[in-house]
């Protein structure tokens, strides 16, 4: 793999809350190391004065007029919670 | 006509009987039905049916609309209400949608009847298919190749005639691909011009949904249903849509057509490179002036597109965390862990790896090298666009640079994988429209024919203009009347090794 990638994938899939056995780390770091030595050829251009694209459209300040419709009820938006009780999520607890 | 002939009908020729009123839209529904017994369990394009629901919605339909009573397949990653949208992910393998995307709305108000959802690369990240959690969608021209993806299941399902059209979407390449390999025609339309709202959002500056179907006048029908703004997509542009359908059939003397010498590159497929060639100068005798240009960024939209592509992955997967729906993980120990293993379990190899190379090309230290950098490559990229256009009407490529592949054969390396978008890639980072459509056939050793794509890229928000140029071929070749060899009785499931 190139010096240039320095790519940690146990600790990125931490970053990601995702997580991966061994196997698949291993596998991964090998992979993604080919991909991003592959990446590595956009260096090969000088975008000193190149402006980042974030969109293929830049659209500005769109807007809407903020009226009250109808939406889910919240018996629908319950409807696919792995948990729910009196009308509410359950959730993993979060503080101690 | 005989009912069993139906689903070999496109969508013009079955909306004219509908309106003549020779056949109902129920019996449409059950010619289908009948079909889809026959063929899928060869071709397995289909994640799930409703033929109830799709029934109870024809016998309201009025055929005097546009698509009035004509079913569609819908790609399993647009909201369906009531319907499972599971994104061809286990993480989503128990949820339903709770409303009709925008675009459902609109084939819907167009008298369109969405009947079943089809496979696909889970999450949309793929380009055979065979990233599904579910199963392996087959190519109608040989079961032992992939549709291409990742609307592999759409594109399979319009080839085996067990849709008259369908939806799907394109973030780098998955409508246009798919439609190569199996044979059918595929619009990627410019982005903003249709909706994205109740799509499960895979990388949001790059993702539109558009058509596959038999024909470009069917793909033209289509997009007038689908085209135009939403007030709850703000990047759905507020421009006029204009009559696609009604638009086609302008003839070519004086169309300028661009073709980009980085496009025939070595590595192309000599097969398909003869198809291309043939088209060309087919394009040449119907009275377009091919003119030779130039997008000299082409080698690094691959590399730019993954960056970017990923990044935005990323950031759209987190919402997956097992809390409002989808998979959870049993009995986590904490919040970390139920984060951790419910994601572990619900995301299959290649999503993980996006995730991973999403994350680490926007994590602190690297952004600017990988991600930052790869925004301004797009920059460059649309400026080959735009100077291209300033000279030619419409761009003409390979969609792929392979016919369809065998299953497994290229699974196993991501990086192979990603180069198969290698044409396609680069009109999502500029935000342009394209065509793919048949254009030949690769003969290949054993005597199989597989179907050959033809791209036409064209300027932002000017699909009318690619679609006539798309339309004129078509209407003066025979390619899209040939259909793929699957009435040969007594099938034998195939086996495979492929790894998943």
């Amino acid at each position: 793999m190139s010096e240039t990638v320095e790519l940690d994938v146990a600790h990125v899939a931490k970053l990601a809350r995702l997580n991966l056995t061994e196997e698949e780390t291993k596998l991964f770091q090998a992979q993604l190391g080919r991909v991003l030595e592959y990446a590595e050829k956009l260096r090969e251009l000088d975008t000193t004065d190149v402006e980042a694209a974030a969109h293929a459209v830049p659209v500005f300040n769109v807007f809407r007029e903020d009226e009250p419709r109808s939406w889910l009820t919240a018996e629908e938006a319950l409807s696919n919670a792995p948990r729910q009780a009196n009308g509410l999520f359950i959730v993993t607890k979060v503080v101690e | 006509m005989n009912a069993a002939d139906l689903p070999a009908l496109n969508i013009a020729e079955l909306q004219l009987l509908l309106r003549r009123r020779e056949i109902s839209p129920r019996e449409v529904l059950e010619a289908l039905q009948s079909r889809i017994a026959e063929v899928e369990p060869r071709i397995e394009a289909y994640l799930s049916i409703d033929f109830d629901d799709a029934v109870k919605h024809a016998e309201r339909t009025d055929v005097s609309l546009p698509l009035g009573g004509v079913p569609i397949a819908i790609k399993d990653i647009i909201s369906v209400a009531g319907q499972p949208c599971t994104c061809a992910s286990k993480i989503l393998r128990n949820y339903r949608a709770l409303y009709d995307a925008t675009i459902i709305r609109k084939l819907r108000a167009a008298g369109a009847i969405p009947f079943g959802k089809t496979n696909m690369d889970e999450f949309a990240m793929g380009a055979s298919t065979e990233n599904s959690s579910v199963k392996f969608t087959r190519n109608p021209w040989d079961i032992s190749r992939v549709p291409g993806g990742s609307s592999g299941g759409s594109a399979a399902a319009v080839a085996a005639d067990t849709a008259f059209g369908a939806l799907g979407t394109d973030t780098g390449g998955s409508i246009r691909q798919p439609a190569a390999l199996s044979g059918v025609v595929g619009v990627k339309p410019s982005y903003g011009r249709v909706s994205r709202f109740g799509l499960v959002a895979f990388a949001s500056s790059l993702d539109q949904a558009g058509p596959l179907t038999k024909t470009v006048r069917d793909a033209a029908m289509v997009m007038n249903a689908i085209a135009g703004a939403d007030p709850q997509d703000s990047t759905c542009l507020n421009e006029a849509v204009p009559d696609y359908a009604a638009d086609l059939g302008r003839d070519l003397r004086g169309i300028r057509l661009g073709l980009p010498k980085e496009y025939l590159i070595e590595g192309i497929d000599p097969r398909v490179r003869a198809a291309i060639d043939q088209a060309v100068a087919h394009y040449d005798s119907l009275g377009a002036e091919i003119i030779d240009v130039s997008l000299p960024h082409t080698e690094y939209a691959i590399a730019s597109y993954y960056m970017i592509a990923s990044a935005e992955a990323s950031a759209n997967l987190a919402r997956f965390d097992g809390m409002r729906y989808g998979h959870r993980a049993e009995n986590p120990r904490n919040l970390f862990d139920h984060y951790g293993r419910t994601r572990e379990e619900g995301f299959g190899p290649e999503v993980k790896r996006r995730i991973i190379l999403g994350t680490y090309v926007l994590s602190s230290g690297y952004y600017e090298a990988y991600y930052a950098r790869a925004q301004k490559v797009r920059t460059l990229i649309r400026r080959d666009f735009a100077e291209a256009f300033a000279n030619v009407d419409a761009l003409i490529s390979p969609t792929s640079p392979v016919p369809a592949f065998p299953l497994g054969e290229r699974s196993a390396d991501p990086l192979q994988m990603y180069l198969a978008d290698v044409f396609t890639n680069a009109a999502n980072l500029a935000g342009i429209c394209g065509i793919s459509l048949p254009c030949g056939f690769a003969t290949m050793e054993n005597g199989t024919q597989l179907p050959v794509g033809l791209q036409l890229l064209g300027k932002a928000m000017d699909e009318t203009r690619i679609l006539q140029i798309a339309h004129a071929y078509e209407q003066s070749t025979e390619w899209h009347r040939r259909r793929p060899p699957l009435e040969t009785g007594n099938f034998q499931r195939p086996t495979s090794n492929v790894q998943h």
